[in-house]
């Protein structure tokens, strides 16, 4: 009942969001229902690791006449993303009172409404209901992102809007062939798919849809352009659920679809991807260091990092697929802190360029020091969450291959270089007339940076928790590539 | 007490002291900071003092674990410390010297605005090098490893207002990490090889590959890479000059006597993998050798009091290398040992000088403080005596261990080390006569002000001045009736490597004394001709840019490494980046991109309608239309 109640919850909170007409009360309303979604999704942690290994199940009949139920769980994979998105929407809410929206009943009902779907994407057992839930995401997204987002925001959230779903029209093509290729009756329910009698090159055209549609989402090199205009031009809630959250459902859709539908031809593409996510980790790296714009800068890095977890997928092996979802995760966390600071810097400032700032850790050290900190975590510094992750994938890639390892640990000189540059450049030197007023850390900015801090470290200490969630999980998703 | 609990206290207490100075640096008074800064290193080196005198208590169960840190499949990584002989040797020296350096700062940075801050890095230091030294396996390790880098960076670039630091800040952490990029992928293929990255289980395991394997080649070679990077050899040392930015007690602490000594500690601590690897054994010793030579070639010319150090440092370091590759792992931990005492020193004392002379740190403007700077001139003496490499100072026992044993190894190497000595005791005591020597040639402003530094910083100078002096004692060799007690404390570390290493037919005691003799006669001829250049006769002291021979133009220059890295790497990554951005993500990637875009727009017209319109209107049908799919099931 659970795993429902998560995807209702937001529904409800965000229909009765729309009534609400005093700005306060729709903050109060929008932060107090995402911290409970959060108690909720710590419930189902909770009661999935107590109680059986039922994966908190819960089916109800729906369209049965075609194979279609509203069938929902979790497994350790999908309690992760759970629990990431339920995590973070409350911290993108609490960073979003320091703009004052107008529409703002709209707003904070659309970040709920996003989270609803989001949460269904990754607790969907069918496989209709998970392309209903993927395409239902897109709408408060692009909402989000062309109604309060930046320059030129109508053009760039168009494309991303037809690129993205012109994606997701390909898996759903393939969705609907998987399915007419199940035993009879036909289903889409996850284990149907899974067992749906495809030829080979069913398989590799199958896989071809599929990845295009997780590859545009993801994104992967080269299929990443719409990515740095759009997380540029969206407001920095959309930044943040865009990276934080929703670009895992094309990593998720990769380890709940192609591993298991398209086992037989995984193997044969995986060198063609790999050399896509790796030529992207040392071109989206090489891009960054030139960066002004901070936004676009971690934009880019972000192409970076999440190359590499495309990457560790398709090796698969247990250390890699492991290092991925923990390295989801972890890039959440990350990535959404330094648009928080981002934007706490251009509000502050005004700007984003990081050539118009410096010293700002003279005048904001608190700022300073968990922005030094996020940063770390991105760079993947041992004991903060990025190292766990990412020496894990690479562990994994190194035993595919040692040159790709070799080639994609660039990512930790690289990520040094930009990551350390954007610091340098906007919290270090002298004072100039931008940066002078800057203010430190409200305690309400405080109490939404404060518990990323914390999970960076904790990820990066006690890991144990965290991996031993998908352990029997990951195994049973690479069975089938057995 | 416990003895495991005792352990895991060491490294807690500068955790502690950087916790609570990093959260309240601000409003903890002075006062406290200057008792908490020192006081949790002290701590800490009492504890390692007790297990010092413990560790015969630890020979059953080295390995001491608190939690497991990672598992994931046949990956097991415990939260594990390792107590044995070379890491009690590295406690005590890091958390020793360390403690002496903490109380120095108290008077060094006593004006400094960011004194909390300043000392709340350092305990993060030593808290990270405890970690490397102690870790019981290559990823313990490589989170001291990388924590130190980390601290390195923020202790480096500690006046961050000055661009200039924050380069060289920047630079040394970068350095540091293609390095561990090394490291990372050594720690991969060893895993691959044995299936456990626990020292115990690696070496058990290795000690019964064959001499020469390959993939012990490729593993010490990329380790290798990881100890060139944090040790400063070449190719990568250059980021070690430019890391003189920071506070001089961050010098001596950091880029002298701890972490630029972690990759020599690295390889002694894998010594039964390297003495498989004779081919990785053979660069080390190239390279070692050379950044030996290189590095005291460009200090004969540097004019910075404390860039002369470090290039020293490098070049001492590179002696260490030297002693490693002919598996005079011993004689690589006792020079050690006796680099972080004398260098310490030498650091600490040149920033007596520059806190004497308000900042100045060119010594072509000083000369003639023997008399204004006398304890700081006497210690300053006994290491540049010491580093020197004359009897009976430390520095002379522990560089001519290495020296034996290379001679041993090939008579040639022995000339060209000895080179480097002569190179290494020129410019020590050039250094020495232009800051001490003659009259003072500053300004009347800085001589008015001329001033011996309080004894908080003068007490840890005479501390290390007497162990810079006495260190040989650690490990007298037996021609001097020594007990190599050094030797037998650390024997059990390198017991199944020293079976491994092919025993060279033992030097008589005569060639011994004559190879000794030959070092000191030709080094106290340096310390002499340095003597009447510097001392007898007017200096000659031209300023940067005079017209000098090409040779000497090149080592002043330093061999326009940094230029010639600038042209090879960074130009061509900035070229490409400029490359990548405009040419083939904007005019290439996003105009197909676009092309097939426009042809979706141009046939798909319906969807003009989102582009304009009410957004409660669209929110609202939506989520009719969700609530209406939910119900669809009861109403079909």
């Amino acid at each position: 009942m659970l795993t429902v109640i998560l995807i209702l919850f937001p529904l409800a909170l965000s229909l009765i969001l729309i009534s609400v007409r005093q700005e306060r009360a729709i903050r109060q309303l929008a932060l107090a229902g995402s911290v409970a979604e959060f108690v909720l999704a710590v419930a189902a942690f909770i009661t999935y690791k107590t109680s059986c290994h039922c994966n908190l199940l819960v089916t109800a009949d729906w369209l049965s006449t075609l194979g279609v139920s509203l069938k929902f769980g979790m497994d350790g994979i999908s309690l992760m993303m759970v629990m990431l998105t339920t995590f973070l929407v409350p911290v993108i809410i609490l960073a979003s009172f320091n703009h004052s929206y107008s529409k703002p009943a709209a707003f904070y009902s659309l970040i709920l409404l996003m989270e609803m779907a989001l949460v269904g994407v990754f607790v969907a057992f069918d496989g209709l209901v998970f392309y209903i839930f993927w395409e239902l995401a897109l709408i408060p997204a692009w909402f989000i992102c062309a109604v309060w987002g930046g320059n030129d925001r109508i053009r760039i959230t168009f494309k991303f809007f037809i690129y993205t779903f012109v994606g997701s029209l390909f898996m759903l093509v393939a969705l609907l062939y998987v399915y007419f290729k199940t035993p009879l009756p036909h289903s889409f329910d996850f284990q149907w798919l899974y067992a749906a009698r495809l030829t080979p090159s069913e398989q590799s055209w199958i896989f071809l849809a599929f990845f295009v549609a997780f590859a545009i989402k993801i994104p992967v090199f080269p299929f990443h352009t719409w990515q740095p205009d759009t997380y540029t031009a969206a407001p920095a809630a959309g930044s943040m659920l865009l990276a934080g959250i929703m670009l895992k459902m094309g990593l998720y859709g990769m380890i709940r679809w192609l591993i298991p539908v398209c086992h037989n031809t995984m193997q044969q593409f995986a060198p063609v991807v790999l050399v896509l996510a790796v030529t992207g980790i040392v071109y989206a790296s090489i891009i960054a260091i030139r960066q002004q714009d901070m936004k676009r800068l971690v934009a880019y890095s972000s192409i970076a990092h999440v190359g590499l977890i495309a990457a560790g997928i398709f090796v698969l092996n247990p250390y890699a697929m492991q290092g991925a979802v923990i390295q989801m995760v972890s890039h959440g966390v990350n990535i959404v802190g330094l648009f928080i600071v981002i934007d706490l810097i251009e509000q502050r400032t005004g700007t984003r360029n990081i050539s118009d700032l410096g010293g700002i850790a003279l005048k904001a050290p608190r700022l300073a020091i968990v922005f030094l900190i996020i940063l770390l975590g991105s760079i993947a510094l041992p004991l903060t969450n990025g190292f766990i992750g990412e020496f894990l994938l690479l562990l994994g890639l190194f035993k595919y291959s040692m040159i790709f390892a070799a080639i994609a640990g660039l990512t930790i000189i690289f990520s040094a270089v930009y990551m350390l540059r954007m610091y340098q450049r906007t919290m270090l030197g002298k004072i100039n007339e931008i940066t002078a007023l800057t203010t430190d850390l409200s305690w309400r900015e405080m109490a939404a940076l404060i518990p990323l801090v914390i999970m960076i470290l904790w990820i990066g200490l006690f890991p144990m928790l965290f991996l031993n969630l998908t352990a029997d999980d990951v195994i049973q998703v690479l069975n089938y590539c057995r | 007490m416990n003895l495991t609990f005792v352990v895991f206290l060491i490294p807690i207490f500068p955790l502690l002291g950087f916790l609570i100075l990093g959260m309240g640096f601000r409003s903890i008074p002075k006062k406290v900071t200057s008792i908490l800064g020192p006081g949790t290193v002290l701590l800490s080196f009492i504890f390692s003092l007790f297990t010092f005198f413990n560790v015969h208590n630890f020979a059953g169960s080295p390995t001491q674990t608190l939690f497991t840190w990672i598992h994931t499949g046949s990956l097991q990584i415990p939260f594990a410390f390792l107590i044995d002989p070379l890491s009690v040797l590295m406690l005590l020296i890091v958390t020793g010297v360390g403690f002496l350096i903490h109380v120095y700062s108290v008077g060094y940075m006593k004006e400094d605005p960011g004194y909390g801050r300043f000392f709340a890095y350092m305990n993060l230091f030593v808290f990270f090098m405890l970690l490397l030294v102690l870790g019981a396996n290559y990823p313990i390790m490589f989170i001291g490893w990388e924590g130190v880098g980390l601290c390195s960076y923020l202790l480096i670039g500690f006046w961050f207002k000055n661009h200039d630091y924050n380069n060289a800040a920047k630079k040394a952490f970068i350095m540091n990490r293609i390095g561990d990029l090394g490291f990372l992928l050594g720690m991969f293929l060893i895993f691959n090889t044995f299936s456990s990255l626990s020292f115990d289980q690696v070496f058990q395991q290795a000690k019964a590959m064959p001499m020469g394997d390959p993939t012990i080649i490729a593993i010490t070679l990329l380790l290798f890479i990881g100890a060139v990077g944090k040790s400063a050899q070449i190719p990568l040392y250059t980021w070690l000059p430019d890391a003189m930015a920071g506070p001089t007690p961050v010098s001596a602490l950091i880029h002298a006597a701890t972490m630029v000594t972690a990759g020599v500690y690295m390889i002694a601590r894998s010594n039964i993998l390297y003495v498989l690897a004779p081919t990785t054994m053979s660069v080390i010793g190239i390279t070692g050798l050379a950044t030996a030579l290189f590095a005291a070639s460009i200090a004969i010319f540097q004019n910075d009091i404390k860039k002369v150090l470090a290039y020293s440092t490098i070049s001492q370091l590179g002696y260490m290398f030297v002693g490693l590759s002919v598996g005079a792992f011993t004689g690589a931990m006792f020079h050690l040992t006796t680099h972080a005492f004398f260098k310490a020193l030498l650091f600490l004392g040149a920033g007596s000088v520059i806190h004497a002379l308000g900042g100045e740190q060119d010594i072509r403007n000083m000369g003639g403080l023997r008399s204004k700077l006398p304890k700081t001139y006497w210690t300053f003496l006994i290491a540049t005596i010491a580093i020197a490499g004359i009897p009976p100072l430390s520095g002379f026992f522990s560089k001519d261990e290495i020296l034996l044993h290379l001679f041993e190894h090939s008579s040639l190497l022995w000339i060209i080390a000895v080179v480097g000595s002569l190179m290494t005791a020129f410019y020590m005591f050039r250094l020495l006569y232009l800051t001490f020597f003659r009259s003072f040639r500053g300004t009347d402003e800085q001589m008015h002000h001329l001033h011996e530094s309080p004894r908080v910083m003068t007490t840890p100078l005479i501390i290390l001045a007497i162990l810079a002096a006495f260190g040989g004692l650690l490990n007298l060799p037996e021609i001097f009736n020594g007990g190599n007690s050094l030797s037998g404390f650390l024997a059990p570390v390198f017991a199944d490597s020293a079976v491994l290493v092919t025993p060279e037919t033992p030097m008589s005691l005569s060639t011994e004394l004559l190879l000794m003799g030959i070092t000191l006669i030709v080094v106290l001829g340096m310390v002499f001709l340095a003597y009447f250049r510097f001392v007898k006769n007017e200096p000659e002291l031209l300023p940067d840019g005079a017209k000098r021979p090409s040779l000497v133009q090149l080592m002043i220059n330093k061999y326009y490494i940094d230029e010639l890295y600038d042209y090879i790497i960074s130009k061509p990554i900035l070229w490409l980046s400029k490359v990548f951005h405009e040419v083939v993500e904007i005019r290439f990637i996003d105009r197909l991109v676009n092309g097939v875009g426009n042809m979706v727009v141009w046939t798909g017209n319906t969807v003009r309608f989102i582009q304009t319109g009410n957004v409660g209107f669209y929110m609202f049908i939506m989520i009719l239309g969700i609530i209406l799919i939910l119900f669809l099931n009861i109403l079909i």
